[in-house]
């Protein structure tokens, strides 16, 4: 068995560093508390949706409707969160239920993921713009706060994603429950055995996906200051890639949230690095995919070798 | 027998289980005592698996009783099963599977406790096992993942075990490792627990069960004493008579043609010849027949004709399609038989499939019933129906017969041979000694290498041991 097929971890952390030390010869600026926190400050709500898909993809599932959501989580906290808090709190919690109440429905009634989530993503949207059709709202003033607050030594980017990525991990690694949970994606057969509710199990990964789908409504809200129904539809394909880039699979429950987390910082990093070199903007999105691409095929390539050896 | 005054762990009192109009099981009275060592044989579609999942409490009888000394459910009174297809899960590590089944590993250390108790029971089982209870279980071998199977229906799991359901443990261990399990049982029931054991390997049921029950067609049709059995009375109450020493004989002076395989590690085959790989389990002849097929059929510009056909033996993975009915599992490897301009002709195609339905001797009523809903011999059947049904010249085996029972595996034996001697060539791979000295010509491997070819007279199962294990002992 190869080393890298081994500790997974290793390529994602290698193609952060490698990307990372580029970025900083082509830009040694960027090399500062301040640089840091530019470079990285939009990649806490992406980090939060892709820990949200990997919930998903951990069950075996696929969520098409994570971007639709977190821009109607925005929407939400630009607009109620911010004029009637609790009523906010309220719709949010609703949508959380919302989720959990999906993921029960595809498993009781053996729908397909990807086309529930698919229409899904349509509500979403809908109520988005029936919330705020044009653009606009604000961020209540603390979430305002809290996501320009300025940590001694690291960046608020930097310490979010630690946060973000220990909190996972202790959470789907570490804990029982996760270990159940990341059961149901490797053998939902061997779950159900063993007595326990895989519609349950499904409906706890989906609610969970849900709370961090509404992090990161919120966290991007709270950098951009206000919402718009289609803030953000993108992070549905970024947040699969997110998990993929990570180390996870998209099936066998294979995953790993600090390797999400790392996912997704390289994404972001990868749009940052494309303008550095000056690269026109028609050019950034399928530069983006040819990075994507890149790593994949590294990972691909290990992973064979490790198990020819 | 001093135990038989003891309460029994489960009682069955004309329990039946319908599906539809399918009475899988027809009434069967039944009681496990502490001590009792239950040998459960019966042919595939018998009613073994109904029976498992009423004691196990996974399915509620559609008539008649259960009851649990002690519990109301099965968990509560400590009855555990271990299943033939293998139920673990494969992203988790051996430890955290432990987990999965015991929900009493709770708190901050239940990592640590997990770890200790599985391996306390592998030990126990399985002395000098060497497995890492931090490995993710996709990263073991199938023996091994059995031997982890067994090992966490064993473990204390919040509750004792009492019962423990053994469903075909031995089919992918190798000899040595089979007999440690059977030593154990042996220890367990002494100790006051109880084993439902179902194997198709006889000479297991006789070795371990104090007593025996026969199932067939949803009925129990004996329950004895083992010591009142014979192996040959065994065979003829499941309903079929077994044809001893037929084999080997005829086979010896059949005329086989040019050689047709030749790899670089030293596997040869003839056409129509029977070639048998042999050796203990996962030391290289499942990946050195994965390596011929593959080479024979993974080409781009391969034509329509295929070289050879594979039939899997770890079904899930690699056989059947699940979602498919048992039509299409057959016919997908002769559809370029009967297309015309890139269609299918149905017609032909079900003509054909219900052709090998009858041949073969699935056992269903309607061949578009998913193929699911069969049992796991016939679904074995069905791709030996699909492969036998192609052109290819060669057919590759990978240890077949894991889980079928006697009667289908004579049906395709003598499938085998017949069609061998129409000029098909057989590589197969099998744990069971028994069938590899049915072959022509037998490779037995040793640490992934051929250590051994033998040809009659010498195909013994003496020899074969004696290959599989003269390295080891010299080292």
């Amino acid at each position: 068995m190869s080393f890298f097929s081994r500790y997974r971890i290793l390529l994602p952390v290698i193609s952060l560093a490698v990307l990372l030390a580029a970025t900083f010869y082509m830009q040694p600026r960027a090399m500062s508390y301040f640089g840091l926190n530019l470079l990285f400050n939009l990649a806490v709500p992406i980090a939060l949706a892709t820990i949200a898909q990997m919930m998903i993809l951990m069950v075996n599932d696929i969520d098409l409707s994570i971007g639709a959501f977190v821009s109607l989580v925005a929407c939400v906290t630009a607009t109620f969160l911010n004029d009637a808090p609790l009523l906010g709190l309220l719709i949010l919690a609703a949508l959380i239920l919302a989720y959990a109440a999906m993921g029960a429905v595809i498993d009781a009634l053996e729908l397909p993921a990807i086309v529930v989530t698919l229409g899904m993503s349509f509500v979403w949207g809908g109520l988005a713009l029936f919330i705020l059709p044009s653009p606009g709202g604000a961020a209540p003033g603390w979430l305002r706060t809290l996501m320009t607050v300025k940590p001694p030594l690291m960046p608020m980017a930097v310490v979010a994603s630690i946060l973000i990525a220990f909190v996972t991990h202790m959470l789907i690694i570490r804990s029982g429950f996760g270990t159940v949970l990341r059961g149901v994606g490797g053998n939902a057969r061997a779950i159900s055995r063993a007595g326990l509710s895989v519609t349950r199990l499904k409906a706890w990964a989906y609610g969970l996906a849900g709370f961090f789908g509404v992090l990161a409504g919120m966290a991007l809200v709270g950098l951009t200051t206000a919402a718009d129904a289609n803030i953000a539809l993108r992070y549905t394909l970024l947040s699969i890639a997110g998990v993929i880039l990570g180390g996870g699979e998209f099936t066998g429950g294979k995953v790993s949230p600090t390797g999400a987390v790392i996912g997704a910082l390289t994404l972001t990093l990868a749009a940052s690095f494309l303008s550095f070199l000056r690269l026109s903007p028609d050019w950034q999105i399928g530069s983006q995919g040819a990075i994507l691409i890149l790593v994949l095929t590294a990972r691909l390539i290990f992973s064979r070798k490790g198990d020819a050896a | 027998m001093s135990e038989h005054e003891s309460v029994p762990i489960v009682t069955l009192t004309d329990a039946a289980k319908h599906f539809g109009p399918v009475r899988a099981l027809d009434g069967v009275s039944l009681s496990v005592r502490p001590g009792d060592c239950l040998g459960l044989v019966g042919h595939n579609g018998a009613g073994k698996s109904t029976l498992v999942y009423l004691v196990n409490g996974g399915f509620a009888p559609s008539a008649g009783e259960i009851s649990f000394s002690g519990a109301d459910d099965a968990a509560g009174a400590g009855v555990r099963s271990v299943f033939q297809e293998l139920s673990l899960c494969p992203n988790l590590t051996v430890a955290e599977n432990l987990r999965i089944s015991n929900r009493a590993l709770t708190g901050a250390g239940w990592r640590r406790n997990a770890r200790a108790i599985i391996t306390e029971s592998l030990d126990e089982i399985f002395p000098g096992h060497g497995i890492d209870p931090d490995t993710e279980v996709d990263m073991l071998p199938i023996a091994e993942r059995q031997m982890v199977e067994i090992a966490i229906g064993f473990a204390p799991r919040g509750t004792e075990a009492r019962l423990v359901i053994l469903d075909e443990p031995t089919s992918s261990l190798d000899a040595g490792i089979a007999e440690q399990l059977l030593t154990h049982i042996k220890s367990y029931c002494a100790a006051g627990g109880a084993v439902i054991f179902i194997s198709h390997m006889l000479g297991e049921v006789f070795q371990v069960a104090s007593r025996i029950i026969v199932l067939k067609d949803g009925r129990i049709v004996a329950e004895r004493a083992t010591e009142d059995f014979t192996r040959q009375g065994l065979v003829e109450a499941m309903g079929h008579v077994a044809a001893e020493g037929s084999a080997g004989t005829d086979l010896a002076e059949r005329q086989t043609g040019e050689i047709v395989i030749r790899t670089e590690q030293g596997l040869t085959a003839r056409k129509g010849e029977i070639v048998g790989l042999s050796g203990l389990a996962g030391h290289g002849q499942a990946e050195a027949l994965a390596k011929l097929y593959l080479s024979q059929s993974s080409n781009w510009r391969a034509g329509h004709e295929p070289k050879s056909v594979f039939v899997a033996g770890d079904r899930p993975r690699d056989g059947i399609l699940p979602l498919w009915s048992i039509l299409n599992n057959m016919s997908i490897s002769f559809l370029r038989q009967i297309e015309s301009w890139g269609f299918v002709d149905r017609a032909a195609e079900r003509a054909k499939a219900e052709e090998w339905k009858k041949r073969i001797g699935i056992r269903t009523e309607d061949i578009t019933n998913p193929v699911l809903s069969l049992s796991g011999g016939n679904q074995q059947k069905v791709l030996f129906a699909r492969a036998l049904a192609s052109t290819a010249p060669v057919v590759i085996m990978d240890d077949p017969m894991r889980g079928v029972d006697v009667g289908t595996k004579q049906d395709v034996y003598a499938m085998i041979r017949d069609e061998a001697a129409h000029g098909r060539t057989f590589m197969w791979y099998s744990t069971e000694t028994e069938e590899v000295c049915q072959c022509d010509r037998v490779f037995v491997f040793r640490n992934g290498e051929i250590s051994a070819e033998l040809v009659p007279p010498n195909i013994t199962e003496e020899r074969i041991l004696e290959a599989s294990f003269h390295m080891q002992e010299a080292s």
